[in-house]
């Protein structure tokens, strides 16, 4: 029967020849030497043990796993916090819930930008903030110590929402009977919260933690609008500096083997956790 | 419930309520700075001390931008892309959807897999080899060259997947019986049924395309044929940027997006909590 493969072919068509092939082609330069003039020149494993002795991959693969420690766990959180309190009968509920999820409808781009005015050290609205409370200004994306967290600030900004929905809907799914049984048991808030909600939230979890880890190990509009990846390398991560690779210094081969270790990070990663949740899953 | 319990709950909805409100204030503050610096009189906007309302309206910031830059072609670019995009991605998506959801065929598994594992590659990683062939194609600097790449998306798929396996079999089947072609088949049948989803994709495609940077960037280096992101990103990066204009350039960028979020804000919740997307 054709039918099926008729259906797919220009789906696949398109898969191969923009993301499959890309990635095949990719990794064969990986092991090349190549400015994008001239032949490739094959220089075996060169560009990977260039990479493990390259002091600006292992900072880029830092600030790319401080960027993530510092914005999935926390936006989860807040997002859990919000889902919770949303999901209470409240005074203006729903306009409420719009108003965390807005920021999912503006570009990376536009985010970016209003980041980068309100951060701005001298005419930024945050630093007159600061000094009518009589603080003195932070120099925010230009010190390298203030760059990574003013991201990750930003960064959080745009993520809360997006957790709080799918939280959100996770709560809906719980049958009110469970926690009329836990009450009826003399289970505390507390209890209900750690017996009841956070068991049922799981599959909800797990999912946000795969997205979110996929999110800030992927995460380049916003940082190529804010900070470029400086001052110095103190906000480049990974896919900046593949990008820098390619289009600045235009070292194809190298900026291909590095995008091929990140590739291979975020699978062991997404497996890693696959594993967790099922062996989590075993033992209750 | 007793008087005591009753209390003690309002008294914790009470501290939510004002909690949340003043969260709510924080995430709608950047979104009115963006508005209020757009709209202030140009002297207002570098002053040392940042004034919360701006002293008076003045469209000065977008005339500017309007004749300083060819912002009305960037616009006709993004429109024309985010339109044809969605044309395609959306009917060749529901198509493949529906394919992995209710056909059995050899090799269905793995292609199924294989486009799940697209969704990780770092687009940065194939940004060379995707220009190469676009370069090949002959289509760097063209509407065409922007949409095709990202044509077919892994998100779309997953998503119709999910949705269409639950309809069921024997409409489908009974369809076949009549002696109705797959195709009918899939428009008289399938389509009518999955509006929720269409929906849900159209908004999502729109949203990506309209919103993307990165491929466009590398694609696109002619100024006149740049998307608004890419002219955002232009105004943005100047040695002493304008931050009216840039403010300006921003609200007018995110113009469609507010009349999507406000018109079907239910299709953009129910696609992020049934599948996880954004």
């Amino acid at each position: 029967m054709l039918v099926p493969y008729l259906f797919i072919a220009p789906n696949i068509t398109l898969f191969t020849a923009f993301s499959f092939l890309p990635l095949i082609y990719a990794v064969y330069i990986s092991f090349h030497d190549w400015t994008l003039i001239g032949e490739p020149n094959f220089i075996a494993i060169r560009n990977y043990l260039r990479l493990v002795h390259d002091p600006l991959f292992w900072r880029a693969l830092a600030n790319t796993l401080l960027y993530a420690a510092g914005t999935v766990p926390t936006s989860m959180a807040i997002g859990l916090l919000l889902a919770l309190a949303l999901n209470r009968r409240l005074l203006a509920r729903s306009f409420l819930r719009s108003l965390y999820f807005l920021p999912l409808v503006v570009s990376a781009v536009a985010t970016g930008t209003i980041a980068a005015w309100m951060f701005n050290d001298n005419y930024g609205v945050l630093n007159a903030l600061l000094v009518r409370l009589g603080a003195s200004r932070i120099s925010w994306l230009s010190s390298p110590y203030w760059a990574l967290p003013s991201l990750i600030l930003t960064t959080l900004w745009v993520r809360v929402g997006f957790c709080m929905v799918v939280y959100l809907a996770a709560l809906q799914s719980i049958p009110q009977m469970y926690y009329e049984a836990a009450r009826i048991d003399g289970a505390s808030a507390l209890h209900q919260f750690r017996h009841v909600t956070l068991p049922l939230v799981k599959p909800a979890t797990f999912l946000l933690l795969v997205l979110s880890i996929i999110y800030s190990f992927h995460v380049f509009d916003l940082i190529y609008v804010m900070t470029g990846g400086g001052p110095g390398f103190s906000t480049t991560m990974l896919v900046q500096y593949i990008f820098r690779a390619a289009f600045v210094t235009s070292e194809m081969g190298y900026a291909s083997a590095v995008g091929v270790a990140l590739y291979a990070l975020i699978l062991g990663f997404t497996v890693l956790q696959w594993r967790a949740s099922r062996q989590a899953e075993n033992v209750m | 419930m007793t008087t005591g319990a009753y209390l003690s709950r309002r008294l914790i909805d009470a501290a939510c309520w004002l909690a949340l409100v003043a969260g709510a204030v924080v995430m709608i503050f950047p979104i009115y700075w963006m508005f209020a610096t757009a709209v202030r009189p140009h002297t207002e906007i570098f002053e040392a001390v940042a004034r919360l309302a701006p002293s008076n309206f003045s469209w000065s910031n977008f005339h500017a931008v309007l004749t300083r830059y060819p912002v009305l072609t960037w616009v006709n670019n993004s429109v024309i892309i985010a339109v044809v995009a969605v044309v395609l991605t959306v009917f060749i998506n529901l198509l493949c959807g529906y394919t992995f959801a209710k056909f059995h065929f050899p090799g269905r598994n793995i292609l199924f897999f294989a486009i799940l594992g697209a969704l990780m590659v770092p687009i940065q990683v194939l940004l060379v080899p995707e220009f190469l062939i676009v370069s090949w194609l002959g289509l760097l600097n063209s509407h065409l060259g922007v949409i095709l790449p990202r044509a077919a998306e892994a998100f779309g798929i997953f998503m119709v997947r999910q949705f269409m396996v639950s309809i069921p079999d024997e409409m489908i089947e009974a369809a076949r019986l009549d002696g109705a072609g797959e195709f009918t088949i899939f428009f008289r049948i399938v389509l009518p049924l999955s509006k929720p989803i269409i929906a849900v994709l159209v908004i999502f495609t729109f949203m990506w395309r309209w919103n993307d940077f990165a491929w466009p960037l590398v694609a696109l280096t002619d100024r006149d044929m740049f998307t608004i992101p890419l002219g955002l990103n232009l105004l943005r990066g100047e040695v002493n940027p304008d931050w009216g204009n840039v403010m300006a350039l921003a609200l007018l960028s995110l113009m469609p997006m507010l009349v999507i979020f406000l018109a079907f804000q239910r299709y953009l919740v129910q696609g992020i909590a049934s599948t996880g997307l954004k």
